[in-house]
């Protein structure tokens, strides 16, 4: 398989999470992607043109558009048109090309991009459409009102289920579920059918052999490790459960579409497996005693920071380095 | 019956071993001219012993091995030496070497040979001394003096011989149809090779896409006697499971120690060509001027497996098998993954040619482009030395030797597993082989200004012991100079004399100043 080919296949797996999200929030994230895929070949043209490389191969590579639809999809839907345009540049100028492009970036482009957003405009994204069942969903109309005149468009918002588990007040985990609209049968109304989507999306790449299993099970265990600890039996200082976090935010999508980015992670299987499980440590603890929202992001780019130094630590044994033993001779 | 050990990575590529239709073996026939490199192997060259204008017999010594690192050569046919001079040899560079050409008379006209039937009661170093008379290096690939292999180092001992028939590079079929055709020979070559390095097991290793050739294999060890334990081997095809270490890790679950060789682990590879030319040379006295080339690709109208007279040109071969050059680029020595291309068809096949490959444009496209390295880990999952190939790329671009050397480079057996997964089309083995070829030339510098430079102190230090010897003999005889003066002056009445005058005048000379000097 081609560079291409990888590109193009991640791209079709996130088909079942993009459908989910859609369904649940309504077209919003439709137009960000379509539009910020149209932004980023633009500005990787232009990037290349100002690097004096020939743009055809790399444009012809997906590697873009893999950068764009990820952070398009981390994007609350209905984001303002200038949000997107920002958020694209960043990822694909200041986390791609000003290390010199596909394969230099020692951070994932796409959360460059979504942090940089995060940090500059905390209001605009932090606010989340309200799931399907718990208010209107726009129509396409809507979506584009939003995307191009922000200023005319009223959609209906709503905390998410992660915020609400973050403000609760002395409520048990149990009755914080009963009583809080948005949550559903195990996590978030619409949260859990995405993750369980983009998960079935991840698992589709790790039949086609896109990447190894040990960065999203080195996270995902991790997490469920850390929920567990910190579940404190559902008590009102609980920090929710496993389930709860597995199928919250972007977990689901940060353990298959993110964390799996090898560029910007460690290595070897061993690495890659401490990665992702520092990752999901990370997202625990922010999730749970930080300020922001969720926190794969975060994680993520901090991990970014550390897999040359996990590289250090983690070089499999090569053939022929095991000490021979006496009985062998 | 032993069990197969599974061994790290590997890949799959498409065999197309039926091409050639392995088992059946053809003939490449007499050509006009043979052109035979004094250097077939990995070694010292042999010295010619013949001249030009010469006529020599089939089985003639040409060129006579002076070093043990060397190995002989003789004529594959009857003929006349027309020259011998420097002309474009097999090799990745292209480059010239010193070859006889061998003008062929087509009568074919051989010496009788004479063997040692007994070998069992002769002594093995004269064994030895026949196989490196008969000009034998390995014939699966790398050429090395089978005589040097098989007279090991001293201190180690050899309990197991490997013949190693896998052949697991995909278009290759030559010792698969050997295999076919001669078992009993390669069965009684090993036979004569164990005894010679003190095996007491012989295994014979067979990968399961050569059913046929397994079947003979055993029915050829069923039928005879042996000193050894002997088994046959299968395990499922998946290449490089032929690689030397591979395969020793798959039939006995061992590692050869990095850096190290088979005989540390009591192990010894050979080829079952080289055990067919082996026992040929011990029971018939005839020297190695043959081989099975499997000529192959589907821009050839005959492929197959031929038997060819080595210094056959491959111009000659393309002939045989009714090349069509409509629709091809490449004309590669090996194969598909080891392999190199040629740069024209001049060149000749020599003792380590056991396949040429000559795809069409469809077949093997020329590689696109490399893009970028997206670290995605493929290569890492498919080397079967477990390398960091994607880390090792990384380090060879940014020629950090220091990194190169910790992430094992030395270690790679260079088996193109990673460059064929590659989804960049990045050339990594051109990669790794020219890092290791600057850091080997960067520790003979190392050692050589390592050297000019203990000269050049161990000069510094002789010329200043010198100059301090010299520097002691004068100052002693300063010292003795002196030494007779002192004496000398206090004999001498007239010297005294002029002291106390001239001590008189001084304090004349003093007394009138009215200040007394400081320093007086």
């Amino acid at each position: 398989m081609s560079t291409a080919g990888i590109m193009q296949t991640v791209l079709v797996a996130t088909l079942p999470g993009v459908i989910a999200l859609t369904w649940f929030f309504g077209p919003g994230t439709l137009v960000n992607i379509a539009v910020g895929g149209a932004l980023a070949l633009a500005f990787e043209a232009g990037a290349l043109a100002l690097r004096d490389r020939s743009p055809t191969p790399y444009l012809k590579d997906y590697s873009v558009l893999v950068t764009s639809t990820l952070l398009c999809i981390a994007l609350p839907p209905y984001s303002p048109w200038w949000l997107v345009a920002t958020g694209i540049f960043s990822s694909v100028i200041l986390g791609k090309h000003v290390f010199g492009g596909l394969g230099y970036n020692p951070f994932n482009p796409a959360m460059v991009g979504y942090v940089i957003l995060l940090i500059s405009f905390p209001l605009q994204m932090s606010t989340w459409q309200a799931p399907r069942g718990l208010g209107e969903i726009p129509g396409i109309m809507g979506a584009l009102t939003a995307f191009i005149s922000p200023a005319t468009y009223d959609g209906v918002t709503m905390a998410t289920p992660l915020d609400v588990l973050r403000q609760n007040q002395g409520l048990l985990m149990a009755d914080l579920q009963a009583q809080k609209p948005q949550f559903g049968l195990w996590a978030g109304v619409g949260w859990e059918w995405v993750n369980i989507a983009f998960l079935v999306g991840g698992v589709w790449l790790l039949y086609k052999r896109i990447f190894t299993w040990h960065a999203p099970v080195g996270l995902l265990v991790a997490l469920g490790v850390c929920a567990a600890i910190g579940f404190d039996s559902g008590s009102s200082e609980s920090g929710g459960s496993p389930l709860l976090h597995w199928l919250s935010g972007a977990t689901m999508f940060g353990a298959f579409f993110i964390i799996t980015d090898p560029v910007s992670s460690a290595v070897s299987n061993k690495g890659r497996l401490i990665f992702g499980a520092l990752i999901g440590v990370l997202i625990y603890l922010i999730r749970v005693h930080g300020n922001y929202p969720d926190a794969v992001a975060f994680a993520v780019l901090i991990l970014n920071f550390a897999a040359p130094l996990i590289d250090q630590y983690t070089q499999p044994a090569v053939y022929g380095s095991k000490p021979v033993k006496e009985d062998d001779l | 019956m032993r069990s197969a050990h599974a061994i790290h990575g590997g890949i799959h590529p498409d065999e197309a071993k039926a091409l050639a239709a392995p088992g059946k073996l053809l003939d490449a026939g007499i050509p006009d001219k043979l052109v035979l490199p004094l250097s077939q192997h990995i070694g010292r060259q042999p010295e010619a012993v013949v001249a030009v204008g010469e006529a020599v017999k089939g089985g003639q010594l040409l060129a006579l091995a002076e070093s043990p690192m060397s190995v002989s050569l003789h004529a594959p046919t009857s003929g006349i030496v027309t020259a011998i001079e420097d002309r474009p040899v097999p090799h990745p560079s292209g480059m010239t070497n010193l070859c006889i050409e061998l003008q062929c008379d087509g009568e074919d006209d051989w010496l009788t040979f004479t063997g040692i039937s007994n070998w069992r009661a002769t002594d093995r170093t004269k064994l030895i001394e026949a196989i490196s008379g008969a000009g034998i290096a390995g014939m699966g690939g790398a050429g090395f003096p089978t005589a040097v292999k098989l007279n090991g180092s001293p201190g180690q001992s050899i309990d197991t011989l490997i013949i190693n028939g896998t052949e697991c590079e995909p278009y290759i079929s030559s010792d698969d149809t050997l295999m076919q055709i001669d078992a009993p020979s390669i069965v009684a070559g090993a036979e004569i090779l164990a005894y010679i390095v003190g095996a007491k097991e012989i295994l014979f290793a067979v990968e399961d896409n050569k059913p046929t050739a397994l079947t003979a294999m055993h029915d050829a060890v069923a039928a005879s006697e042996s000193e050894c334990q002997r088994d046959v081997m299968t395990f499922p095809t998946k290449y490089p499971s032929g690689g030397e270490k591979q395969l020793i890790e798959i039939l006995t679950g061992k590692q050869v120690p990095s850096g190290g060789l088979p005989a540390h682990l009591g192990i010894v590879c050979q080829n079952p060509g080289t055990a067919v030319a082996v026992h040929a040379a011990i029971l018939e006295g005839k020297p190695l001027t043959e081989r099975i080339v499997t000529l192959t690709g589907e821009a050839l109208g005959k492929p197959g497996n031929y038997r060819v007279r080595l210094g056959t040109p491959i111009s000659h071969l393309l002939a045989v098998t009714e090349f069509d050059p409509s629709n091809n680029r490449r004309l590669i020595h090996g194969g598909p993954m080891m392999g190199f291309a040629l740069e024209n068809s001049d060149v000749p096949v020599i003792k380590t040619t056991n396949c040429v490959l000559v795809p069409t444009e469809q077949e093997l496209p020329t590689p696109p482009p490399a893009q970028a390295c997206i670290r995605c880990g493929h290569c890492a999952e498919a080397c079967p030395a477990s390398l960091l190939p994607q880390q090792l790329y990384w380090y060879a671009r940014a020629k950090d030797q220091e990194q190169l050397e910790k992430h094992h480079l030395f270690d790679c057996i260079e088996c193109g597993a990673c460059s064929w997964v590659c989804p960049s089309h990045i050339p990594l083995v051109q990669y790794y082989r020219a890092a290791k070829g600057s850091i080997i030339d960067a520790r003979a510098e190392k050692i050589r200004s390592d050297r000019s430079r203990e000269r050049f102190e161990a000069r510094q230090e002789r010329v200043e012991r010198e100059l301090a010897a010299r520097e002691a003999q004068r100052a002693a005889r300063r010292a003795a100079a002196q030494k007779k003066a002192d004496t000398d002056a206090d004999d001498d009445p007239i010297a005294a004399a002029i002291a106390r005058a001239k001590a008189k005048k001084q304090a004349a000379d003093e007394a009138p100043s009215a200040v007394p000097d400081a320093d007086s």
